[in-house]
């Protein structure tokens, strides 16, 4: 089992520290996008004004779309988020302000969005990128499950930590990390692959439907009707009594509203709740006819099955969580990415001594470049938020180039460095990355001095921190070998 | 393990073993998913959901049981055992591949 730990840990490792890194920043997806833009920084936001401002804005500004998706803004988030397939530019998305409904003067930016999507999609083609993070949370609980067999005594040595002794310091500090949000970071692990069920294990359900996946679909979502535009063009009926109609049924927030066929008389308006009451996705979801307003499907999720299955993923994605286990799941997801990390880390200090080889030194140099480097490319697209001039055209992409030419630098940079030069190198330049990221707060003027700015500063501190303490180790280590030697 | 001497034979066990675990824990997986969306008797869309779960969480568990098996053999010996036992139970319940 040991065996299979180190392998099954290390050839998706690198992956797995990037992906939970992202997706700690995604438990704060809406507080991130609330820092990034700035400009929309204006109230609390009520989620069915939000999402009728936006649907007015989308019906002048994306008539010809064939479906828009909005996630209204709300108490968390101060814009809502609009996504449709635009005729010519293939898929649009954008951010509106909750109060006028329209994306001018707000800065163009992924914000929390990114890292969302980095998450589970990993920037590669659908359906790929998540496929490949599927099959990571399942190495990753394959990891799990054979790191507590192969670290027997985790539970018995919790109390153990033995500092500067190389592997043995690397093994405690992995086991405590492990041991101290194991619940977690198995559900993690299992919640994240079961969100890709529909991609890693069609099968049985594909089944069950003789591969008629649009009559499974229909069994999945009773109330989301799907049915073909008439072709011939009907106003939508006023929004405002649907979404309160939504609300009232629900007794609770919006997360979603979906409009097919807009403008045409067939279209439909789809309304899901919102995680605000109730654990899970899709636990109620009503359909509306589009140019008449009337009820035509309603359900509210209890079949045991179903429901357990959209607990699981409602665990996973944290929407129901209020701030505190927001903040436990940021800090036990940080727990997880530094657990990865570490064992990454170990990997190299168990064979050091014995077994300096090829696929040693590529493990030695990717450890330096993903371990100290992800931390710092991810910084660098808070950077570029604040740098980049809000008139650039692209700027939402130039920030994401950005961050992966800085990744990209850095691998390359470990790459060819001698590694005990390139540590200390990279140490220096993350604890300089994060204390550059409040300076630049303060330096641009765009930040609006509220809490959600004080979260990212601070954070950035703590991880400058982090990074000039390990560099500081890293020194002293090394300044204790040359004194052995010479003497 | 940096002990041992890595003999081809030994590479051999391990490729054995990892394919036993990527084609052949997956396909029991598969097995165990349509065996649950055929047999169990609830609505349809409540036994394939039931059945996706399960074979999410037989992966991990095949896959250390290839790996714990004293030899390659037997470790496939075991994934032909398991797939044999879950499609015939999904074969029983009506299911043609």
């Amino acid at each position: 089992m040991t065996w299979l730990h180190d392998w099954s840990g290390l050839v998706v490792g690198w992956l797995l520290f990037a992906i939970a890194l992202a997706g700690s920043l995604s438990v704060f997806r809406e507080e991130i996008g609330d820092w990034a833009r700035p400009e929309a920084s204006c109230c609390v936001a009520d989620s069915a004004q939000a999402g009728a401002a936006a649907v007015r804005w989308l019906s002048t500004h994306a008539a010809g779309a064939p479906g828009w998706f909005i996630q209204p803004a709300d108490a968390r988030s101060t814009t809502s988020y609009a996504v449709w397939a635009d005729p010519k530019a293939g898929f649009v998305q954008k951010w509106l302000d909750a109060r006028s409904g329209s994306p001018v003067g707000i800065r163009d930016t992924l914000g929390g969005d990114f890292f969302y999507r980095l998450h589970f999609e990993l920037q590669l083609p659908y359906p790929w990128g998540r496929i490949l993070s599927g099959a990571a949370a399942l190495a990753m609980l394959l990891a799990l499950l054979t790191g507590i067999v192969a670290h027997r005594r985790i539970f018995v040595d919790f109390f153990t930590f033995r500092p500067g002794k190389g592997q043995r310091s690397w093994l405690d500090a992995h086991n405590l990390l492990a041991v101290v949000a194991l619940p977690f970071h198995l559900m993690i692990a299992f919640t994240g692959a079961l969100t890709l069920a529909t991609l890693l294990m069609p099968w049985g359900a594909l089944s069950a439907y003789h591969g008629d996946a649009a009559a499974l679909s229909r069994a999945l979502y009773p109330a989301a009707i799907d049915r073909p535009a008439a072709g011939r063009p009907a106003a939508l009926a006023p929004i405002e009594p649907m979404l309160a109609e939504a609300e009232r049924r629900f007794d609770g927030g919006l997360y979603q509203i979906s409009i097919a066929h807009p403008g045409d008389a067939a279209a439909v308006v789809t309304l899901i709740r919102a995680e605000d009451a109730r654990i899970g996705i899709e636990a109620e979801t009503v359909s509306f006819d589009g140019p008449s307003g009337r009820l035509i499907a309603a359900h509210d999720e209890h079949r045991p099955a179903v429901a357990t299955y959209n607990i699981l993923y409602g665990l996973h994605t944290a929407r129901f969580a209020d701030i505190a286990i927001r903040w436990l799941y940021f800090v036990s997801g940080i727990a997880l990415a530094a657990m990865i990390g570490t064992g990454l880390l170990l990997w190299t200090a168990k064979r050091r001594r014995d077994r300096q080889d090829a696929g040693y030194l590529l493990v030695e140099r990717l450890n330096l470049g993903f371990v100290a480097g992800t931390p710092i490319a991810f910084a660098a697209f808070f950077l570029a938020n604040r740098l980049l001039p809000t008139g650039l055209t692209h700027r939402a992409d130039a920030e994401v180039r950005v961050l992966f030419w800085t990744w990209g630098a850095l691998l390359v940079f470990a790459a060819l460095r001698a590694p005990a030069k390139a540590w200390r190198e990279l140490l220096v330049c993350g604890a300089l990355t994060g204390v550059a990221i409040p300076m630049a707060d303060v330096a641009s003027g765009a930040a609006a001095w509220n809490g959600v700015t004080v979260g990212v500063d601070l954070i950035a501190l703590i991880v400058a921190g982090a990074y000039a303490t390990a560099a500081a180790l890293v020194l002293r280590s090394a300044r204790a070998t040359r004194q052995r030697t010479a003497s | 393990m940096a002990a041992r001497t890595v003999t081809p034979r030994y590479r051999l066990g391990v490729a054995a073993r990892c394919a036993a675990t990527l084609l052949g824990g997956y396909g029991v997986a598969v097995l165990v998913a349509i065996a649950g969306a055929w047999a169990l008797p609830m609505a349809p869309i409540e036994a394939a959901t039931t059945g996706t779960i399960a074979a999410l969480l037989v992966l991990p568990v095949a896959a250390m049981g290839c790996f714990w098996a004293s030899s390659a053999a037997r470790a496939w010996i075991g994934i032909a055992l398991f797939a044999a036992l879950f499609g015939g139970i999904a074969l029983a319940a009506g299911w043609r591949p």
